[in-house]
Formats: structure tokens, C-alpha cells, sequence
């Protein structure tokens, strides 16, 4: 038993250089988990394939559960550009200075949030902030998220006055967009705030039943979701190489590729775009 | 007078939750959950099992047999150490207090999503685990050949050839279950990106698709309950060199020493005191106020709620155990239908808790229930079955009662002992493993550390799991004073120590 102990601490030692090794020049991306992961693998790996051909070095995608855990990875040059949202973008960029936002969807500019509601609770679709939600059962999405929580928590306050906690009976995080639904819709919360593009995605494709659970108020526009690259990529992959990377995403044309994110095209963005959800961030707390 | 007690303290547990119970927010809030209801009978009745990743279940079996081989290794060096400094023990207690699923949140921000992070999730718990365990063993040993050595014996040679021998076969068994334990515990790892079976069964059931994730679940019961067949003393190294080999490569680049030295010089460094002269009055009353705010409006409250939690799944636990293990007792299911009950609790017990309560999230809707009920579930099966073997244990008189009187005047009254010890040795344990509900909306400790981390503000997760650790701790003093003073704190409390049945 001990003599066995010692040959699995020896046997340790050679696990060590798996970690080292990974130090050879593949490209790895990640993206934020934000809605049902079914074939999510499948689909970035076509993405990956098709970085593969445009760069001319290996690419790879490295799967997250959550919406830090896409950050923690980008921060640790795990992968060294990524699909983020607006929230985790700009964590992103604060932890690793240089970096930058490559592109972003054609939709991302005007991104909006739904809040949805059960039938039971007799709230109806208007056009202001729907103050009949206070003291209701409420949830986000993750935590992390632009449109489950930044956002909407923003206008929360402005117009309840209150931070979330307080403005209801109980404030849960649901983890994602797709889940979200299916609490409200279960009744299990009342009322919940999701990105418009998975809601309509998902009632497209008949998964909500729209008899239990309805959009009740849309919130302003603001920008959202972008691909953002670490600044030492050149460095790594030779100068230029961010650019060129950049030109790919926007010569994205496929409509099987631009499907798996359900954008119209990809167009440049750049780091200033985001200076609305640094300020929202530092409003609301969740960034330093 | 030793029943008075029993009864006493079972008195003031069953008290305690039921003023809980009153204070504990548990209200049933969900509207329509016969739909996911329905969708979920449905797919455990069709489990889907080519929808099975085999890949999964290999790199399940390489992280368990690893993390818990180096955990052995190291909590064995620890053990020899633990009776001679207090150093060792407290880090030791240290290492067990902290959930896998916070060692792996901590360790990816240096190792990053790959195969070391998984390792050393398990390898660090189970090594403090060990260390402990595997000093207890050591302790209670017999001692005659010791004290036959010629003096002048060196204290490695003396451990080497006079305990060792003794102790071996105790470490052994205890070796190969804590494999189980490893098992369910790479679960947790899947959870946070890692590719095992909990990868995908965490993704199905986000998902509802009720049919992948059970037969994901059922090839995960196989798995365990097949244990005895596949990890024996002679298959281990084989075990061992196959799952270095197998285990899952690193994906994407990174240094770990870049990455250590910004965790520990930066990330962790309480916010206020990072880059600020540390020798001014101003930044320490900084950190203060940052301190107090912690303490005053997450560690309190947390604790509270964590506390409050813990002692209803604790008597739920001791209710469900003492109904429950008649069904894994010859004595009282005969042999016919001992194995259909024992079936039963290890199905029970290797449900995953945050299944569980996911799915009770969906039928009750968010509050403390869900939580309370998959954590007295997952226990109390464990603890039926470890006293089902004791009932069968035990000696009868030939003219015995049977059915419900044998339960209640005889079997039940003699093994409660017994029974008070695994539940006060159980009690830590399920305020660890309420950590990792937060997801729940239920603001327990581990909510706030969920929230910390999402922020990326992990100086403040740091001192919340300290927090937590520190109620582990209290909690193991606690309960192994009451023990003593019930005496009791020699009876098992260990899974490897309860009496063998005679298993296939």
C-alpha cells in the first residue's frame, strides 16, 4: 500500500508536463454559456474548424460552464480571444490590460432585455417599467450577464428606487437565458428578465408555452455581446495576427456559422463602445 | 442513565429544527410543476442510453482513482504527523473543511480548466479526509508488537514493522470505499467545466432532457455499485497507470506560475490593501470598513441561513435513516429483500444532491426545501444503510419479536447509540455540503461565495470560505465533544468500520 502510494506520487510528477506542454502555439477561444448547450461543442468546434482554415494554425474551443469561468480562462491565457458578453467583455478587459473587442453582431449594437411574467400574476404587456413587479418573486439570469441582470437590475433601481433585493420577495439567479424560462413558465418565480434573441429564438421554435408566460415591458437598447482578444495574441501568433483574426470574424458569411449565434453579420467594434456597461457596472456595484 | 441522555439530546436536535422549521423559509411558491413533472417520470422511464458519453465515464473513473490516490499518499505522510504537531492537524482540518467545489473554483484560477485542477479538487479534501481517518486508525491500533521493540528503535522503523502491519488492512478498505466518495465527487468537478459524467448530466438537466440524464445516472450507479468488483488491492495499479494515461489533456495555453503568482499577489489581496501604503492609518481602517461589510452583510446572515438549513437536514436525515433501515436488514427484509432495499439506498445515496434539489427547485420553486430534502435524502441513505448493517450485526434471541416490535423494542432501542454517532459525525458534513446550493436563492454562505465569484472579487471569496471553514470547524468540535460526553465516541462513524455483510 505505502510502496504504491510512493509509485502514484512518481506517476504525479509526469502529470506536471501535461500543464507545460499545453504552451504550444494553438489558438483556443471559449464562449459564455448563455443558453441551452445542446451540441454547443459540435457548434464551436465548426467555428474552430473554420478559424483553422482562415489562420493557418490550429484552433481549439474550450467548453465553460459558467460566465466567470469564460473570464477566469481568458485572464489566465487559457484561451486568448472569446464570444463574451457585454458584462464579462469588459471584466475581461479590466483583468487583462492591452486586451481588445475585435467585432461584434450586427444586432449586438441595439441589444435589448425582456421581462416576462406568469399569467397568474395579471401583469400585461406596457410600454413603461412595470412597477406592479415589486414585491413579486423575481430572477436573472447569471449573474454576470449584460441582458439577464446588468441591465435590468439597472433600471430596477431607477425606477423602483431599491436594489433588487429589497424591491422583491426573493431575487434568485437562474444561471441562463433557456432556464429562466422555464422558471416563470413553472411558475416557480413570477417574474424573470431574459435576452430578447433567445426568447424569440425560443418561442420560434415552440418551446414556451405562451399561454403561462408573456414579455411584459422591453427595456432601452444598449450594446451587448462581442468577440474580444487578449493584447498579447501578436506576440504569440506573429505581428498582425489580431488583426487578421479580426478580419475573419467580420468575413464570417456562412449562414450556418452566423446561425449558431442568430446574428445577421459580424461588425467591427472597439473598446470605447462598451463605456455604458463600465459605467452601469460601477453603478450597480458589480465592477470595482 | 446513558438512555436519558440519548433521549435528551435526540430531544433537543428534534427542538432545534423544529424552531428552525418555524424560522426557516421554506414556503412551497411554484404554480405548475406537473408539466416538468410529467416530462421527468417520462424520461427515467426512456432513459436514452447510446446517448451516453463513454469518454465521460473513463475520465469519471481517472479523476476519482488519481485524486484519491494522491490524497491517500499525502494524508498518510500527514497522519504520522498529526498526533505530534497541532500544525498539521489544523491543516489538515483546513483541507477537509473546504468543499471540492470550492477547491476547484480556487484552483482554476491557477491551473485553469484542465486535468490538474480536477486532481488536486479531490487530491486536497481527501488528503486532510485521510489524514484525520488514517490517524484515528493509527491511534486505536494494538499496540503489543510496539511495545516488544528493543529500545533505541528509530520511530520510522518502529512505525514501518510494528503498525503498519496492524493498520494496513483498516487502510485498505477504507482506501478503496473513500473511491466511492471520489467518485460522486467528480461529479461536482463536471459542474465546473471538467469533462465528466457531471458535465453532461448538470447540462441535461439544465436542459430537461430527462431521458440522457438518466441513463447517464444509471451507468453512474453502476459505476459505484460495481465498485467491489473492479477496485480491489490487485486491480488498483492497473487502475492507476491506465487513468494517467487516459486522463483528459490540457486544452489552451497559460503559465501556472504567472497565473499562481497574480492569484495570491493580487486577486486574493483584500481589495482595500492592494497597491495602498500598507503603513497608513487610512488604508487599514479602509479594510475595515470593506471587512465589516463582509462580516455584517453576507458572513452573519449567511451563516444564519446556512445554520438554520443544516439543522433541519440533519434531524430530516436521523428520521428518514431510522425509517429507513429496516429495508437493508436481513433481520427484517429477509433474504430476499434485503438486496431490493440495499438497491434502493445506493440509488438514493449516489443521486447527485444538486440533482436533486434542482429538480425539487422546479416542482416547490426556490426556498430552503429543495436543499433540506435532497440533503436529508442523500444522508439518511447513507446512514439507513450503515445501520442496517448493524441491525443485522447485532445478536438475537432465538424467540425474538418480529416486524414492528422488534424495530421498536428491540433492534431500534439497542443500536440508537449507534445512531446518535453517525448522525453528530454526519452533522459537519452537511453544513459543508450545503454549500453548493446556492444556486437555490436560498442566501446560505455558499450563495454569497457564488456571488463573490461571479464578481471576480475573489479576495471576498477567500474570506467567505474561511468563514465557512471556521463553522466546519466549530461544528466538528461540537459534535465530537457531545459524543464523548455521551460516550459514544468510540462506536463507528465510518463507512469501512460498520459491521461486513455478506455482499456478492
Amino acid at each position: 500500500m505505502f510502496k504504491r502510494s510512493i509509485l502514484a506520487l512518481a506517476l504525479l510528477s509526469a502529470l506536471a508536463p501535461g500543464v507545460a506542454r499545453a504552451q504550444q502555439a494553438t489558438l483556443v477561444f471559449t464562449a459564455i454559456p448563455d443558453e441551452d448547450e445542446t451540441r454547443l461543442v459540435e457548434r464551436f468546434n465548426k467555428y474552430a474548424r473554420y478559424f483553422q482554415v482562415k489562420l493557418g494554425v490550429p484552433v481549439k474551443y474550450l467548453p465553460v460552464k459558467s460566465y466567470p469561468a469564460a473570464v477566469t480562462a481568458f485572464t489566465n491565457n487559457q484561451v486568448q480571444f472569446a464570444w463574451f458578453g457585454g458584462l464579462t467583455g469588459v471584466q475581461a478587459r479590466l483583468a487583462v490590460p492591452g486586451s481588445q473587442a475585435l467585432a461584434q453582431g450586427a444586432e449586438d449594437v441595439q441589444f435589448k432585455s425582456y421581462f416576462i411574467a406568469h399569467t397568474s400574476t395579471g401583469l400585461q404587456h406596457a410600454k413603461e417599467f412595470p412597477k406592479g413587479i415589486e414585491g413579486k418573486t423575481f430572477t436573472f439570469g447569471a449573474r454576470a450577464s449584460t441582458s439577464g441582470r446588468l441591465f435590468p437590475e439597472y433600471y430596477i433601481r431607477e425606477a423602483l428606487g431599491k436594489e433588487p433585493e429589497k424591491a422583491f420577495s426573493r431575487v434568485g439567479y437562474s444561471g441562463d437565458h433557456s432556464r429562466t424560462i422555464q422558471l416563470v413558465q413553472s411558475g416557480a418565480y413570477q417574474v424573470g428578465v431574459l435576452n430578447h434573441l433567445v426568447w424569440e429564438q425560443e418561442v420560434k421554435s415552440g418551446k414556451v408555452d405562451t399561454k403561462a408566460v408573456s414579455v411584459i415591458w422591453e427595456t432601452p437598447t444598449y450594446p451587448d455581446y462581442h468577440w474580444v482578444a487578449r493584447g498579447d495574441v501578436d506576440k504569440t501568433f506573429g505581428a498582425g495576427f489580431t488583426d487578421r483574426l479580426k478580419a475573419s470574424i467580420l468575413a464570417i458569411d456562412d449562414p450556418e456559422l452566423l446561425a449558431i449565434f442568430d446574428r445577421t453579420k459580424f461588425i467591427p467594434a472597439k473598446n470605447e463602445d462598451y463605456k455604458a456597461i463600465e459605467d452601469v457596472g460601477k453603478l450597480t456595484g458589480l465592477i470595482n | 442513565m446513558n438512555r436519558l441522555a440519548f433521549g435528551n439530546t435526540s430531544l433537543l436536535f428534534l427542538i432545534s429544527a423544529l424552531l428552525c422549521l418555524a424560522l426557516a423559509d421554506i414556503a412551497i411558491t411554484t404554480l405548475n410543476p406537473w408539466g416538468e413533472l410529467l416530462r421527468l417520470v417520462r424520461g427515467i422511464l426512456r432513459p436514452d442510453l447510446l446517448s451516453v458519453e463513454a469518454w465521460s465515464v473513463v475520465w469519471t473513473v481517472a479523476f476519482a482513482v488519481i485524486g484519491v490516490s494522491i490524497g491517500a499518499t499525502a494524508g498518510l505522510l500527514l497522519a504520522i504527523a498529526f498526533p505530534h504537531f497541532a500544525a498539521v492537524r489544523a491543516s489538515a482540518l483546513g483541507l477537509r473543511s473546504i468543499h471540492e467545489l470550492f477547491w476547484a473554483l480556487l484552483l482554476i484560477q491557477v491551473f485553469g480548466l484542465g486535468p490538474m485542477t480536477g486532481v488536486l479538487a479531490i487530491a486536497l479534501p481527501y488528503a486532510g479526509i485521510f489524514a484525520k481517518v488514517f490517524a484515528e486508525i493509527i491511534e486505536e491500533a494494538d499496540l503489543s508488537a510496539e511495545k516488544v521493540l528493543p529500545t533505541g528503535t528509530s520511530a520510522a522503523a518502529a512505525f514501518a514493522f510494528a503498525r503498519l502491519p496492524v493498520v494496513a488492512e483498516r487502510f485498505k478498505t477504507y482506501t478503496l470505499y473513500r473511491l466511492e466518495c471520489g467518485l460522486r465527487s467528480t461529479l461536482v468537478l463536471g459542474f465546473v467545466g471538467l469533462p465528466t459524467v457531471g458535465f453532461h448530466l448538470e447540462g441535461y438537466f439544465k436542459q430537461g432532457k430527462y431521458s440522457e440524464a438518466a441513463a447517464l445516472l444509471a451507468t453512474f450507479y453502476v459505476l459505484i455499485g460495481t465498485r467491489r468488483l473492479w477496485a480491489r488491492p490487485a486491480t488498483v495499479p492497473f487502475l492507476l497507470i491506465a487513468s494517467l494515461l487516459l486522463l483528459p489533456e490540457a486544452t489552451g495555453g497559460g503559465s501556472v506560475i504567472a497565473n499562481l503568482v497574480r492569484f495570491v499577489t493580487h486577486d486574493i489581496v483584500p481589495a482595500p490593501l492592494r497597491g495602498a501604503d500598507l503603513g497608513s492609518l487610512a488604508t487599514w481602517s479602509t479594510f475595515a470598513g470593506w471587512l465589516h461589510t463582509i462580516v455584517a452583510k453576507q458572513i452573519l446572515p449567511g451563516t444564519w441561513n446556512t445554520v438554520v438549513l443544516a439543522q433541519i437536514a440533519l434531524v430530516g436525515m436521523g428520521l428518514l435513516a431510522l425509517a429507513l433501515f429496516p429495508l437493508v436488514s436481513r433481520q427484517f427484509m429477509g433474504t430476499l429483500g434485503q438486496p431490493a432495499g440495499r438497491l434502493l439506498l445506493v440509488i438514493v445515496r449516489s443521486t447527485p444532491e444538486y440533482m436533486l434539489a434542482y429538480v425539487l427547485l422546479q416542482l416547490l420553486g426556490p426556498s430552503m426545501l429543495p436543499a433540506i430534502i435532497a440533503l436529508a435524502l442523500h444522508n439518511g441513505a447513507i446512514v439507513g444503510y450503515l445501520m442496517g448493517r448493524h441491525a443485522d450485526a447485532l445478536d438475537y434471541r432465538p424467540d425474538a419479536p418480529k416486524g414492528l416490535n422488534l424495530y421498536a423494542y428491540d433492534t431500534t432501542p439497542r443500536l440508537y447509540g449507534q445512531f446518535l454517532a453517525y448522525n453528530l459525525y454526519r452533522w459537519e458534513i452537511i453544513v459543508r455540503e450545503s454549500a453548493i446550493f446556492g444556486i437555490l436563492g436560498v442566501a446560505t454562505l455558499g450563495y454569497h461565495v457564488d456571488a463573490a465569484i461571479s464578481e471576480l472579487r475573489f479576495d471576498v471569496a477567500v474570506v467567505l470560505i474561511l468563514a465557512t471553514v471556521g463553522l466546519c470547524a466549530l461544528i466538528d468540535i461540537l459534535s465530537r465533544r457531545l459524543r464523548r460526553a455521551l460516550r459514544i465516541s468510540t462506536l463507528a462513524t465510518r463507512l469501512a468500520d460498520a459491521p461486513a455483510t455478506h455482499e456478492v
